[in-house]
């Protein structure tokens, strides 16, 4: 890797003229003999005489780029990015509703009304930096932990709500657990819950864009720290890199995978330094800072739509449990989860910024506050009387077209329960 | 997960023996070409490779968003089945990925979901497996999960399977019944050029995602004369190549020439004619075609060269077994591979060929 970062680097100094902390490797000592590159095909090194092990030490990390300090002001007038009012105020708007149906949604399940839930804490600014950032038309392949991207891209919270309860609204038709939402309108494709598999998935669809002719479209690809372990991960970013993709590889690295802590998880420099390594443009953001994010994700939109890949790790913290299933106390102190919600807290630094420009004040926090949950609330009701789908949605889209084998089930069912009704929680269900 | 060997020698080794796999093989079947025409129209001769090529070709010809991509694929291919396609539709269109069948499956997957359609070969069955998680958990869930909102309907998953003469473990293996059970994919084996065209036609435009496995000793042993226009052949249909009343024989891919072989062993010897079946789709499969044949027949033999135990030959069986308990005259015969890896120097050994499948067929009809 000695080289080919040192190799990377030129590359993307040259391409990013805008962005300065888009790579740091410094080239080690021991490729700067200045004779020329050997002839193997396989990299473009010269040879050195002094024999030189490297590891992660052998370069700086990669530093992390952040346009606000933890009370909202700007560090570096120069980096503020030009965000229109409205755009910012829908941002932070989006973070209040998603912390009011987190808030509403994890209590449900500790009720039992839905069956699972995942919450957002301390990821807000990484979703609606980089949401903000992109055309509605870019294709979003997600984890499960984005909702904040789904909510600004104009997913209605009757929608979301719709998919935890599985009611027959749902466009998932129930079939999925909770949080594993989807919409074709507003190109954010339907999530599962194997990780990483969507990462190969969003380099193939960022492909079929590339080549169509006057393409206006990039595609983004949201994986967290974990799920960069799995072979899909270098799977995708190598495919990305070799085949010049016009995606955007962005992780939520969160400090855990459910209990794993990172240094469990990975002994480099994080997931970025992973991207020079496989010939990605590459740079890590505070992703407790929603204009950083934005910043990162704009410059990387840029070189995307050039057909070259960009990696952004955003570094952020999970507040809250891995998910409802999940207590997260068992394997961290409380007092670590505290220390980020006061000092690092996405939604408080975005406020402060909004107020120190006149934009937001406490007054009208309070009321958005209530207006988002009360909106919550009140759909949740409405969507808990709806009745979930019709038995027979169990067996369709299966395939396009019904095959006999799936029939002859459909029959048999439809037969055990004329028999059986009462065993059955029919009344439930939408019937014919 | 492929190796370096594989590709320096054995590869080597193989691409080069399957040239004169017809005589190296010729105790283990003879290939029957089809004598009837699937379309109308100006034939040329073509082995299996080449109708293979030939349907990539016309896909290539009329989808401009059809793409085929996989591992050596630039080149024409380890078993030349893309030859000449990069020259003729460019760098974008026809392309190597990197060495990762995870990556190619999951590549393929984006693709088809973005509206492409996309056409991706796994260099051998055997390494599909890196695979099975995009395919199984992936590909086949798309549409179900989404409520129909999202599919990859146009990714069609190519990949040389079955025996070679000397495959070993990791050249020879059949894993159509390890895809079998996963709902919502389409799992497809021709039995020579003809079929191979017009079926993997129909699974290219299918709406569903296709897994197309290619007996590799066919590429270029078979050879007949195809038509050279597009044609399709419909998926979940088999065929009943012979025709007979003593028993219902049933396979697909290089197995159905044994059996052909078997059934004109049984008329000569035994003066019996039996059905011969090419199942064809192996998912979702022609229950209706096999059931009507085996209530005429009332005996059932089902040969493949996967190993037995939860072979495709199983579900084939039970399901025969529940549909036409009234009309079978003696239990359902099944002949496989063994429950063991597929080997190296035992390959004769290990292989169902015609004299186990003709001991078989003996058995059932003295039952």
């Amino acid at each position: 890797m000695a080289l080919k970062s040192g190799v990377s680097f030129i590359r993307l100094k040259r391409l990013s003229h805008g962005i300065r902390s888009l790579s740091t490797h410094i080239r080690p000592e021991t490729s700067q003999n200045g004779s020329k590159n050997a002839d193997f095909p396989g990299a473009k090194a010269p040879y050195v005489t002094e024999m030189k092990i490297l590891n992660e030490n052998s370069y700086d990390p990669i530093p992390i780029y952040r346009v606000l300090d933890n009370n909202g002001e700007v560090i570096d007038r120069r980096e503020e990015p030009k965000i229109e009012t409205e755009t910012l105020l829908n941002m932070y708007k989006t973070m209040v509703q998603l912390n009011q149906m987190d808030k509403i949604l994890y209590e449900s399940q500790r009720q039992g009304r839905i069956s699972f839930y995942m919450t957002n804490y301390g990821e807000e600014g990484i979703h609606v930096g980089s949401a903000a950032a992109l055309s509605p038309r870019d294709m979003v392949f997600a984890q499960y932990r984005e909702l904040g991207v789904l909510l600004y891209r104009g997913m209605t919270v009757t929608e979301i709500i719709n998919q935890c309860y599985g009611n027959h609204e749902d466009p998932g038709k129930g079939r999925q657990m909770p949080v594993h939402y989807g919409s074709k309108q507003r190109n954010i494709v339907t999530l599962s819950s194997p990780l990483a598999t969507q990462m190969p998935q969003a380099v193939g669809a960022a492909y079929a864009f590339k080549r169509i002719p006057n393409n206006d479209r990039c595609v983004i690809c949201y994986f967290g720290d974990g799920a960069a372990s799995e072979g899909d991960a270098h799977a995708a970013f190598n495919f990305a890199s070799t085949l010049e993709c016009p995606v955007i590889m962005f992780c939520r690295n969160n400090g855990y995978a459910i209990s794993t802590p990172t240094s469990e998880q990975y002994r480099g420099d994080g997931i970025a330094a992973r991207g020079p390594a496989l010939g990605l443009n590459t740079i890590r953001v505070d992703g407790t800072d929603a204009l950083a994010v934005y910043k990162a994700v704009e410059k990387a939109r840029e070189l995307a739509m050039a057909n070259q890949p960009v990696l952004i790790e955003a570094m952020s913290y999970r507040v809250g449990h891995h998910s409802t299933s999940d207590d997260s106390s068992a394997y961290r102190p409380v007092e670590e989860i505290h220390k980020w919600m006061q000092d690092e807290d996405p939604v408080q630094k975005l406020r402060l910024y909004l107020e120190g420009k006149g934009l937001w004040n406490l007054e009208s926090d309070k009321q958005f506050a209530k207006e988002a949950r009360d909106l919550v609330l009140r759909t949740m009701q409405e969507a808990e009387k709806k009745k979930k789908p019709h038995w027979k949605e169990m067996l369709e889209d299966v395939y396009y077209d019904m095959p006999l084998n799936l029939q002859k089930q459909m029959n048999q069912m439809e037969k055990h329960l004329k028999k059986y009704k009462e065993h059955y929680p029919i009344d439930q269900f939408q019937s014919e | 997960m492929a190796t370096f060997v594989k590709k320096v020698t054995v590869l080597g080794n193989i691409v080069k023996n399957v040239n004169n796999c017809t005589k190296r093989l010729s105790s283990h079947f003879v290939y029957h070409p089809d004598n009837e025409a699937p379309v109308e129209g100006e034939k040329t001769k073509m082995n299996m490779m080449q109708a293979i090529n030939n349907a990539m070709d016309i896909t290539l010809k009329t989808d401009p968003s059809a793409v085929v991509f996989g591992e050596d694929v630039g080149f024409g291919g380890v078993f030349r089945c893309a030859l000449g396609l990069q020259e003729k539709y460019g760098k974008d269109r026809v392309f190597n990925t990197p060495l990762c069948e995870q990556g190619i499956a999951g590549f393929g997957v984006g693709l088809a979901t973005a509206g492409a359609t996309a056409i991706a070969e796994i260099q051998f069955a055997d390494y599909i497996f890196p695979a099975f998680d995009q395919l199984v958990n992936e590909a086949a869930k798309v549409r179900y999960r989404s409520g129909g909102q999202f599919s990859c309907g146009g990714l069609t998953v190519r990949a040389p399977s079955g025996a070679v003469g000397h495959g070993g473990l990791y050249h020879s293996q059949s894993p159509e019944a390890f895809f079998a059970h996963a709902a919502g994919l389409k799992v497809v084996v021709p039995r020579g050029p003809k079929t191979a065209k017009g079926l993997l036609l129909s699974c290219i435009q299918d709406r569903d995602p296709c897994i197309f496995f290619e007996p590799k000793i066919l590429y270029r042993s078979a050879s007949e004369d195809v038509p050279i226009d597009s044609y399709t052949l419909p998926l979940g249909k088999a065929q009943v190549l012979k025709e007979g009343e003593a028993a219902t024989l049933v396979a697909w891919g290089t197995q159905v020439h044994v059996l052909l072989e078997v059934a004109a062993m049984a008329e000569q010897q035994l003066g019996v004619r039996c059905d011969v079946i090419d199942l064809m789709s192996i998912l979702p499969w022609d229950e209706e075609t096999v059931c009507n044949s085996v209530k005429k027949t009332g005996r059932c033999l089902i040969a493949h060269e996967a190993p037995l135990t939860s072979g495709f030959g199983a579900e084939l069986a039970a399901t025969v077994q529940e549909e036409c308990f009234l009309h079978l005259e003696a239990p359902i015969s099944r002949v496989a591979g063994w429950d063991a890896p597929f080997p190296h120097v035992f390959e004769p050994f290990y292989l169902p060929d015609k004299w186990r499948c003709y001991e078989a067929l003996a058995q059932l009809l003295k039952y």
